[in-house]
């Protein structure tokens, strides 16, 4: 089993990211953003792009991330992520801006921002995890959750009567016209990860281009959340998220 | 062609969440019996069937697995 001879640096295929810092991350085992963290660290090295990238991290569990990836951080008033990446963008230019968003900040209280960044096309890149619930504050539900699923708030699931439905916020961006490129990808299986990566090198390359914004959304798990095993999760996911959130791509100006 | 790998595991820093063995195509990582300084069961490697396919890195939210191939 130890094979010490393949243990050898010039057989390596694959290490974490240098990027990624050697600190712990504070999320809970089998949580989406340690592999996005991972996806993101990995398309910035790859692009050479480490003192050229500015972040905005969100509030909400991912308010963190600056301790996780080794570039220029900025931490937004929750939601407003887009204004602040807005602003960034617009007097340093050159520079590649992005925002991590959940949907908690994102799909509710940031929602004005982010119509209104995709509205006027920021040349920025948006990264939105969507896990259908307020992983940070407790397991409450946030606009995305779906009807019928369990939180701390709606304990007998979510009632369109009282609740309401869950909001598509990526197709409703889509529609603007503001906006480059709109897709939804996950990150639970290796192939759906790679996907994810090549779709945020796409966003990242898109910014460059100054033809819009860029907005990726990753369908995620929060098993402590939805109170299953991260394993079991990955699955709950596959059988009900995806049928509301169907993932790939939804707009692409260049294509 | 074949390939030959194998994984190497920062055991103090894996949460033991298990998206690996779930991800991992040829089966050769499973949970360990003994538990890390934080408490959590490590992934380890459980036969010698690894192909270095880098999957079960890929998924892994800690990032705690490197990946070594070679060509057979």
């Amino acid at each position: 089993m130890e094979n010490l001879d393949i243990k050898r640096p010039e057989n390596i295929v694959y290490r974490k990211p240098a990027l990624l810092t050697d600190n712990i991350m504070h999320y809970c085992p089998g949580c989406s953003h340690g592999t996005v963290h991972k996806l993101i660290a990995e398309v910035i090295e790859e692009m050479g792009i480490q003192d050229q990238t500015v972040g905005i991290s969100p509030v909400g569990c991912s308010v963190f991330a600056y301790n996780y990836i080794d570039i220029d951080w900025q931490e937004a008033a929750h939601g407003r992520a887009p204004a602040l990446a807005t602003a960034t963008k617009r007097l340093c230019p050159e520079k590649y801006v992005f925002t991590y968003q959940g949907d908690g900040d994102l799909a509710s209280i940031g929602t004005a921002e982010i119509i209104h960044a995709c509205s006027r096309g920021e040349n920025i890149v948006v990264i939105f995890i969507n896990n259908g619930i307020y992983g940070m504050t407790g397991g409450q539900m946030a606009p995305t959750t779906l009807l019928g699923m369990k939180t701390s708030t709606t304990p007998y699931g979510r009632d369109p009567k009282l609740n309401g439905f869950p909001l598509k916020i990526t197709e409703m961006l889509a529609a603007l016209d503001g906006t480059a490129y709109i897709t939804r990808q996950s990150v639970h299986t290796a192939a759906a990860a790679r996907k994810a990566k090549n779709a945020i090198r796409k966003g990242f390359e898109y910014s460059a281009k100054n033809i819009g914004l860029s907005f990726i959304e990753i369908v995620s798990t929060c098993n402590s959340g939805w109170k299953l095993s991260p394993v079991e999760a990955n699955k709950w996911m596959e059988e009900h998220m995806f049928a509301k959130y169907p993932v790939g791509d939804i707009k692409d100006v260049l294509k | 062609m074949a390939f030959k790998g194998t994984i190497e595991i920062d055991t103090q820093k894996c949460k033991g969440c298990a998206v690996c063995i779930e991800n991992c195509p040829a089966k050769c990582i499973r949970l360990s019996k003994s538990v890390n300084s934080k408490g959590y069961r490590y992934a380890e490697l459980a036969n010698d069937g690894c192909v270095g396919c880098a999957s079960c890195a890929t998924v892994c939210p800690d990032s705690v697995i490197t990946v070594y191939r070679v060509k057979i």
